[in-house]
């Protein structure tokens, strides 16, 4: 998947699963504020991550994360993997 | 010091209504809520019958965070307590700032389960499950959630006692404020309606299969009855010492006079007359009242035929012959953890409206109902002082008795 795609797909799910405005979510916007993700978030972020690409990410691959942009290398890094 | 208990909230998310307006006038018109169910002859049910109730759209009031730890109990006592909490004049700003406390009933979450279970199934990886659904799970999920959105800040625990829940969890309710130990409790009931819920009650045979309208199934007292009809929703009734109450100025819909309670220990599913006798004249001495001051008799008979012939004896050997009996069960159906809290709102919504709501179906007594007063139609009526019972598999058994509110 291309990384436009991935920033596309991404887009459609999180703003739906977290109930944020879609325009929101920018590669250089902090991804925790943005969809205003406290701890118990990070476990339904893995669930809409493995539903809609089909990768399974841990709870530790988003302590680095802080950027959409870092999410979307992630994104791309595990399914190019 | 002992103090006044006072209700001064009520909330109902009923299949005959989903607010008090609507159900005050199914009680009045004898408007059953009971449905033929499909779904369940396809399951394997043995009866179809149920009280139905819609799936609530919280999103208008509620954050999905707020949103996802909730499955049907919850959904449906948020929905009997924003109702009851406006009513009251309380909203989550106020109870912040003061202490309230949260006892409600509810004694199953198989739906939740269910859908998680086949989620784990499925995915064979339990980090998939979401984080919602250990909220929906337990039993305590109706307090869980309502006492986040609410930020309560009082007593907070869930009251599992079968059919008798929500009527104990008013009696606990009004125990902690008889005592000065708590200032105001939200109590309450809520029952889930799902086929998952009620398939190993149906599995007992206890459920009626007769062959005719729905409305017609729950026929509690009548000779002819063969059963109990399922049903569901939630009931809210805020309680509150009346030195609150009259603080700020709350509307005040009864006063919470006595609580009996008993287990028979004895049988786990079959009624007991002794367990019901002593339930019932221990509301009584505790209100300090004799038979002749309770105007009406909400009964618990489900319309089972061991069941309502057990209490009809109870209610003659303890209150006699002559004071108005009906169970509103022959229109809602069996709301079980939900049914103690509801038929006190049924009952609040008859005292402060001069009527009692009809016993439908109730064409021919028994050798045991004929020896009590059962009002099988609309009946106006002056209600000062009422008594609600709820009993409970396990031998567990609760009596409410609610006054007309006097300064």
């Amino acid at each position: 998947m291309k990384r436009e795609d991935i920033i596309l797909t991404t887009k459609q799910f999180l703003s739906d699963e977290f109930e944020v405005d879609a325009a929101l979510i920018q590669p250089e916007n902090n991804l925790q504020q943005t969809l205003d993700l406290d701890s118990l978030d990070y476990v339904d972020l893995v669930v809409v991550i493995e539903e809609n690409l089909g990768i399974k990410p841990t709870a530790e691959d988003f302590k680095t994360i802080e950027t959409f942009n870092d999410f979307y290398d992630l994104v791309e890094q595990r399914l190019n993997a | 010091m002992e103090h006044r208990v006072v209700i001064t909230g009520i909330g109902a998310y009923s299949c005959l209504g989903e607010d008090l307006d609507t159900v005050l006038e199914s009680l009045r018109h004898g408007r059953s809520g009971v449905i033929y169910d499909e779904q369940r002859k396809d399951f394997g049910y043995r009866s179809c019958f149920t009280g139905m109730v819609a799936e609530p759209d919280l999103n208008p009031f509620l954050s999905r965070r707020q949103r996802i730890g909730m499955h049907q109990p919850a959904r449906f006592a948020f929905m009997s307590t924003k109702e009851a909490m406006e009513g009251s004049g309380l909203d989550a700003d106020f109870l912040d700032k003061t202490e309230t406390g949260i006892i409600f009933g509810n004694d199953s979450t198989a739906g939740a389960v269910v859908e998680t279970v086949d989620k784990v199934r499925a995915k064979k990886n339990t980090t998939l499950i979401g984080s919602g659904d250990i909220f929906q799970n337990m039993n305590s999920t109706v307090n869980m959630n309502l006492s986040t959105i609410y930020k309560l800040k009082g007593m907070n625990f869930t009251i599992s006692a079968a059919c008798a829940s929500g009527s104990h969890s008013i009696g606990m309710g009004y125990l902690l404020i008889k005592q000065g130990l708590q200032e105001r409790v939200v109590c309450g009931g809520a029952q889930e309606i799902n086929p998952y819920a009620m398939a190993s009650f149906d599995g007992l045979g206890t459920f009626s299969v007769r062959d005719a309208a729905p409305s017609m199934a729950s026929r509690p007292f009548d000779r002819d009855r063969d059963g109990l009809v399922p049903s569901g929703g939630a009931a809210t009734v805020i309680i509150e010492s009346l030195e609150s109450a009259l603080k700020r100025n709350a509307p005040i819909y009864g006063e919470i006079v006595g609580f009996g309670f008993s287990s028979n220990g004895d049988h786990i599913s079959n009624p007991n007359f002794d367990g019901q006798f002593r339930s019932l004249s221990m509301a009584l001495k505790q209100a300090n009242l004799t038979p002749k001051d309770i105007d009406y008799v909400n009964a618990h008979a489900t319309s089972t035929p061991i069941g309502d012939s057990t209490e009809a004896e109870a209610i003659f050997n303890v209150l006699g012959s002559k004071v108005p009996v009906s169970s509103t069960k022959s229109m809602t159906g069996h709301e079980c953890w939900m049914a103690g809290a509801s038929e006190v709102v049924y009952s609040l919504l008859m005292m402060n409206n001069d009527f009692i709501a009809p016993n439908i179906n109730f064409e021919n007594p028994d050798e045991h109902s004929e020896k009590i007063n059962i009002i099988p139609s609309y009946k106006e009526q002056n209600i000062d002082c009422f008594l609600s019972n709820s009993f409970g598999f396990g031998g567990t058994n609760s009596s409410l008795i609610i006054k007309k509110f006097k300064k």
